[in-house]
């Protein structure tokens, strides 16, 4: 890109001493790269809460009867599991932590376009999380309808679900925020020459991601706020009894919640995108192919939230339109595969662990992509609707897909957040026993839902006992992988060995400036001349 | 307004003028609800919510005034949720 990289003699955002000292000069911060390692660390608090709660249902799972719970608290966990997993980690995920990051820096500018905006994101996320775990603690008990809090059980049910919908409505607005913040900085904040397409891939998905989240959030924020008028005010949205229709919470939870999906898989097919020609050193195959797929991904997948409501009682045409719509987001997912299969063909590979990570979430990108293919099949869907292979289809494309990008991307950037090294050795062993972990534990979910055990249930009958033994076990290795990774990383972080300015040879902008980055990123804001993946 | 780097003024009465169209448009889509639709209830009072959108838009919001790229964003916006809209209704009318 650049020419002329820029040293910096400024300390780095790590040790600038700013107004004020101790934590608040993190949680006062509008520094982006702070606030992307607040992020990191408030998400990686949730996510170990949402992995033990996950674990404990695996056990409770690995026999019939009731093991270690019974129906009302399996019912908590697993409501409690989605709602942290998906509101706190999975949504913000990718774009709170490394888009905050590597956002300025990878388009060559020193700060986003709204720093104070930011912080006020993060405290938004960090409130919204707080009143979600209120309602843990509170009223009549945790909620127990799943994360979706379909209606009409939502209004009914005695648990404390107010707290918990107030929670994600507030979250709602952080991710409003962060998406505008995004899409503001890149139209706005590019460095000299570089047009729409010398910009990386990264930023492009965060585009993409900046707009699902400023036009799909407000419809999850209303469709809250109906469910609270509905619990307090009895208006009769969605109660049959007041001549309301529960189908149309439905579509619209979903109208927010599948875009979501793309909120979450858009930045990690980005992280991808980068990931790969770096350790292909080598140019990335159809540059704009993928920036297409990224905005029809974005676009199309506005459209095919029916697909979740296939055995709601749509009407016929609705149904084949949105079997259709789904099928058709299938080819610029498709099309990106192509290009990162390609990309790697005749490379001389640098094999390190961003690149395990990176390869292994096309693998199980690739299966959860066309086990929704199967899902998305009108006739199929009525039989595995509500099945374990609906949990096995969504935990490969949301924990496997943004897990596994997210892993990789955090090693791959891991040398320029914290100006150190990982350790390979441990790095490589983390990923091979989370990968094993993974396929063993949502593997058999496969094969339990064509059997025809159903979701959402804390016993099964034996026939399913043997597929849940192999899954509970798998649960233990992939919590043995998180936590070798987790240690290695946390250690590491601390007193690994000092990183270069560009450990991997990478040639975006965020390897010409230092390991870590200083305040500004840039001591003079770069003039780009060329193609972002351009090794020639 | 960037385009230049000076700030449009708006007339007095050009605003005026909007106040009084979004008020009419208001009392419009009230006095709409006593005659009976059917199904098109729903579209004429979606109709006329965009009429009065697009007003403060274009003159409260300045969109009239400011570049090209902001239409185009918005129109790009409203034609997502115009689809999102008519799917939907692929279900309730077809029911």
């Amino acid at each position: 890109m650049s020419e002329n990289p820029t040293r910096s003699i400024e300390p780095s955002y790590l040790k600038y001493k700013g107004r004020y000292g101790g934590i608040f000069a993190w949680i006062f911060s509008t520094d982006h790269k702070r606030i992307g390692l607040l992020y990191l660390w408030s998400i990686m608090t949730f996510f170990i809460v949402g992995a033990i709660l996950g674990l404990l249902m695996k056990m409770e799972l690995i026999s019939p009867g009731k093991n270690i719970m019974g129906p009302q608290t399996y019912n908590g966990f697993f409501t409690l599991h989605g709602i942290i997993m998906i509101f706190l980690i999975v949504i913000p995920g990718l774009p709170a932590v490394f888009g905050n990051f590597f956002l300025p820096i990878m388009i060559g500018a020193k700060d986003v376009a709204f720093p104070r905006l930011n912080l006020t994101s993060w405290w938004l996320y960090m409130f919204g999380a707080l009143v979600v775990l209120t309602s843990q603690f509170t009223g009549g008990g945790p909620p127990d309808t799943g994360w979706t809090f379909y209606a009409p059980y939502s209004f009914q049910t005695p648990t404390n679900m107010l707290p918990a919908v107030t929670g994600a409505f507030i979250l709602g607005f952080s991710s409003i925020l962060t998406g505008l913040n995004f899409i503001v900085t890149i139209h706005r904040m590019r460095a000299p020459g570089m047009g729409w397409f010398k910009m990386p891939l990264f930023p492009w998905s965060l585009y993409a991601t900046g707009w699902i989240q400023l036009i799909a959030t407000p419809i999850v924020g209303v469709t809250l706020l109906m469910i609270i008028a509905e619990r307090t005010l009895n208006i009769g949205f969605f109660d049959p009894s007041l001549g309301g229709d529960p189908i149309l919470y439905q579509h619209l939870f979903w109208i927010y919640s599948h875009p979501a999906v793309y909120i979450m898989i858009l930045p990690a097919m980005g992280a991808i995108s980068e990931i790969i020609p770096t350790f292909a050193r080598k140019t990335i195959f159809g540059y704009k192919a993928i920036i297409a797929s990224t905005v029809a991904i974005a676009f199309v997948g506005y459209f095919v939230w029916g697909h979740h409501m296939f055995t709601s009682g749509m009407s016929g045409v609705a149904l084949y339109t949105f079997s259709i719509l789904t099928f058709l987001v299938a080819i610029p997912s498709a099309i990106k595969v192509f290009n990162w299969v390609s990309t790697m063909h005749k490379a001389s590979i640098n094999l390190q662990t961003p690149f395990y990570w990176a390869v292994s979430f096309i693998f199980v990108f690739m299966i959860g992509g066309f086990s929704g293919l199967v899902l998305g099949a009108l006739a199929t869907n009525v039989h595995l609707h509500d099945t374990h292979f609906v949990v096995a289809h969504f935990h490969f494309i949301v924990f496997g897909g943004t897990g596994f990008a997210f892993l990789g991307a955090m090693h791959y950037w891991f040398p320029k957040v914290f100006g150190r090294k990982y350790d390979a050795g441990w790095a490589n062993i983390g990923w091979l026993t989370f990968f094993i972990g993974f396929i063993t534990l949502y593997g058999p979910m496969f094969y339990l839902g064509i059997a025809g055990m159903p979701r959402r249930y804390y016993d099964y009958v034996e026939v399913f006992h043997g597929g849940n033994i192999i899954s509970s076990f798998g649960s233990i290795i992939l919590i043995a992988g998180i936590a070798i990774v987790i240690t290695n990383l946390v250690k590491s972080a601390i007193s690994g060995e000092k990183a270069d300015q560009n450990p991997w040879g990478g040639i975006t902008l965020e390897w010409k400036v230092p390991s870590p980055p200083p305040l500004e990123n840039f001591d003079e804001i770069p003039h780009v001349t060329r193609g972002p993946y351009d090794y020639s | 307004m960037e385009n230049n780097g000076k700030h449009h003024i708006v007339p007095y009465k050009t605003h005026i003028t909007v106040l009084l169209g979004l008020i009419i448009l208001t009392a419009l889509s009230v006095a709409v609800t006593s005659i009976e639709l059917g199904p098109l209830t729903v579209t004429v009072a979606l109709l006329l919510a965009t009429a009065k959108a697009l007003l403060v838009l274009i003159y409260f919001m300045h969109l009239r005034f400011d570049n090209i790229i902001y239409s185009i964003m918005v129109a790009f916006v409203m034609f997502s949720i115009i689809s999102i809209i008519v799917i939907t209704f692929l279900d309730y009318l077809f029911r």
